[in-house]
């Protein structure tokens, strides 16, 4: 079966600084990824080098087996979602308007929204927890709230990979692991109600987050990909790569990693 | 909102519109009452009223309606573009090239054709220098966009004032009346008519992109919109709508700034409503404007730009303490 998305040999600059070279990985279906690295280690650039709103100087980003680069971007927004850290409040919509926002890659030109784009905004912003702001405008939001609403567009949008971008921000901790769990849980609630049920291929999400909250990554991902700078980056599975010695190296800071009652905790020294 | 509740609103506006244009018909220093209206369009009315209605009154009422929607619609095209809600059809400097350009025909006694001819080679200069500089440096970020427009407009300001100060005082007035905005010479024709329908078919057409464009170029493109292409229509229509706003009737004022965001006050904010209801209300508010701007101090005709800023004013203030108290 082939992979969801897969990135072979990648190379990303930012000006003259390397930010990863010669990074691969393969993300399958039901698979949570953590990017992790201190700040401008280059997390969000490669985030958007995933979502193919960025080319790398070198190596290339397979969806399924097609390249980002020989496709739309609405092709690529109907399977590919992305969770930014900012959002823009000029010129404000309502909280209802912004999430229908999501449905934009599966309308194919047409004008109006439809029943089913409404009740799957509703179901968006109810999993959210936020159905009752619907007819506020954002800019009456708390930081939160804002964060809620952008993840609800996310859902909307029924993307099958999902990349997000500090998902934690704003969020409070109680809701940080249940939210993770929620957008895993679309691995099955992805695809259309009109779709076969025979078709396995289109069900079955995956998770790319980039973080900086180590504990929560190491509870919620699988897998770790860590930016060390100076291009170089440790990938595998979430316990190997979170070492002291690499977390030392990646934060430039002294990380302590305990067991405690079955978890695995890191604080810095 | 519920289903109906747009359809009601735009039966409304179009009501408006009528009612407008049809009183802007009626007034003027020639009596004419319905009943010649009605005369005229079954071919049955006196060889006066027939020449005021076709060779003045009609053709104004054509171009205020045809300047105030394409104004409105550039209005909200830049506001996308720019995101910036104090974006108007002049912010690029558009409106100063198309002054300079105007101001040097009545410098030299030219008038007539001469005066749009010239208005439209300054905009399109204007135009070209914005873009020009935007693309050399390879950044289309709104504030790189919008600093650009300003510091061209700066620049255009520098030569009107120049131009005016270095003028015969009798052809100040004109250039006066030009600057403020005027629609006494005014006259539009199937182009300027071809290209709002086209542009506003256009924009519809896109509505739904420019509300996600609106939340920002990357959200934009990680939901699938051509973000370069978009906004680089986006400049060019707006442009070209402002470009056949300012040689119709020179720069109104607040048309394009203020009847968006009247829309959006009271609720229009998805750009599928908005764009419409800125044609109608932007036609219409100009129209509106004109009838009064000729009809006030009568014979003495005032610029039409003076007006939309006296009504446009305290309409805003009340619109937005109402936005706000909600």
């Amino acid at each position: 079966m082939t992979s969801l998305l897969t990135a072979d040999n990648l190379l990303l600059r930012a000006g003259h600084r390397t930010l990863c070279s010669g990074l691969s990985l393969k993300v399958e279906q039901g698979q949570c990824w953590g990017l992790l690295g201190k700040n401008g280690a280059g997390k969000t650039s490669l985030l958007h080098t995933l979502a193919g709103l960025r080319k790398p100087a070198e190596g290339t980003v397979l969806l399924g087996e097609t390249p980002l680069a020989a496709l739309r971007p609405a092709q690529i927004a109907e399977k590919i979602g992305l969770l930014l850290q900012e959002s823009v409040d000029a010129l404000p919509s309502t909280v209802l308007e912004t999430a229908l926002l999501g449905r934009h890659p599966h309308t194919k030109g047409r004008l109006f929204d439809d029943a089913e784009d409404l009740a799957i905004a509703y179901e968006a912003l109810s999993k959210l927890g936020i159905e009752s702001l619907a007819p506020r405008t954002v800019d009456s939001l708390s930081g939160g709230e804002r964060q809620r609403l952008a993840l609800a567009m996310l859902l909307a949008q029924r993307p099958r990979l999902l990349l997000l971008d500090e998902p934690s921000n704003h969020l409070d901790l109680g809701f940080q692991t249940p939210l993770i769990n929620l957008l895993l849980s679309q691995a099955n609630g992805s695809q259309r109600k009109t779709a076969p049920p025979s078709d396995n291929v289109s069900s079955g999400a995956a998770v790319i987050m980039a973080t900086h909250d180590i504990n929560l990554a190491a509870r919620v991902c699988d897998n770790i990909v860590l930016m060390i700078g100076d291009g170089e980056t440790l990938v595998g599975n979430a316990l190997d790569v979170l070492t002291e010695d690499n977390l030392g190296k990646a934060y430039d800071c002294p990380i302590a990693r305990v067991k405690h009652e079955g978890r695995t905790l890191f604080y810095p020294l | 909102m519920s289903q109906l509740q747009p359809f009601r609103l735009l039966l409304f506006a179009l009501l408006a519109a009528f009612t407008s244009v049809l009183v802007s018909l009626l007034s003027g220093s020639v009596e004419l009452s319905f009943d010649d209206l009605i005369a005229y369009a079954v071919g049955d009315i006196p060889a006066l009223q027939r020449q005021v209605l076709e060779e003045i009154r009609i053709p104004r009422t054509l171009a205020a309606f045809v300047t105030g929607a394409a104004l409105a619609l550039a209005g909200v095209l830049m506001q996308v573009l720019l995101r910036n809600p104090l974006a108007d059809p002049y912010i690029l400097g558009l409106s100063g090239g198309a002054a300079v350009g105007a101001l040097a025909s009545i410098m030299l006694g030219l008038g007539g054709w001469w005066l749009s001819g010239t208005a439209f080679v300054g905009a399109l200069v204007s135009v070209g220098v914005v873009f020009g500089i935007a693309s050399r440096s390879g950044r289309w970020s709104t504030t790189h966009l919008l600093l650009t427009g300003v510091v061209v407009s700066a620049g255009w300001g520098a030569l009107i004032n120049l131009m005016l100060s270095t003028s015969a005082s009798a052809s100040v007035q004109g250039m006066l009346f030009w600057l403020m905005g005027d629609l006494s010479q005014s006259r539009v024709g199937l182009l300027q008519v071809g290209i709002l329908i086209t542009g506003a078919a256009l924009a519809l057409r896109a509505a739904r992109s420019l509300n996600v464009l609106v939340r920002g170029d990357l959200v934009a493109a990680s939901l699938g919109v051509h973000v370069n292409g978009l906004r680089l229509s986006l400049f060019f229509g707006a442009s070209l709508l402002t470009v056949i706003a300012v040689t119709t009737a020179g720069s109104v004022g607040f048309v394009g700034l203020v009847v968006p965001h009247m829309l959006r006050l009271t609720g229009a904010r998805d750009h599928r409503l908005l764009i419409p209801f800125s044609l109608i209300a932007g036609g219409t508010f100009l129209v509106v404007a004109d009838t009064l701007a000729r009809t006030l101090l009568a014979p003495q005709q005032l610029p039409v730009g003076v007006i939309t800023a006296l009504i446009g004013v305290p309409s805003f203030i009340v619109i937005l303490r109402n936005a706000a108290s909600k």
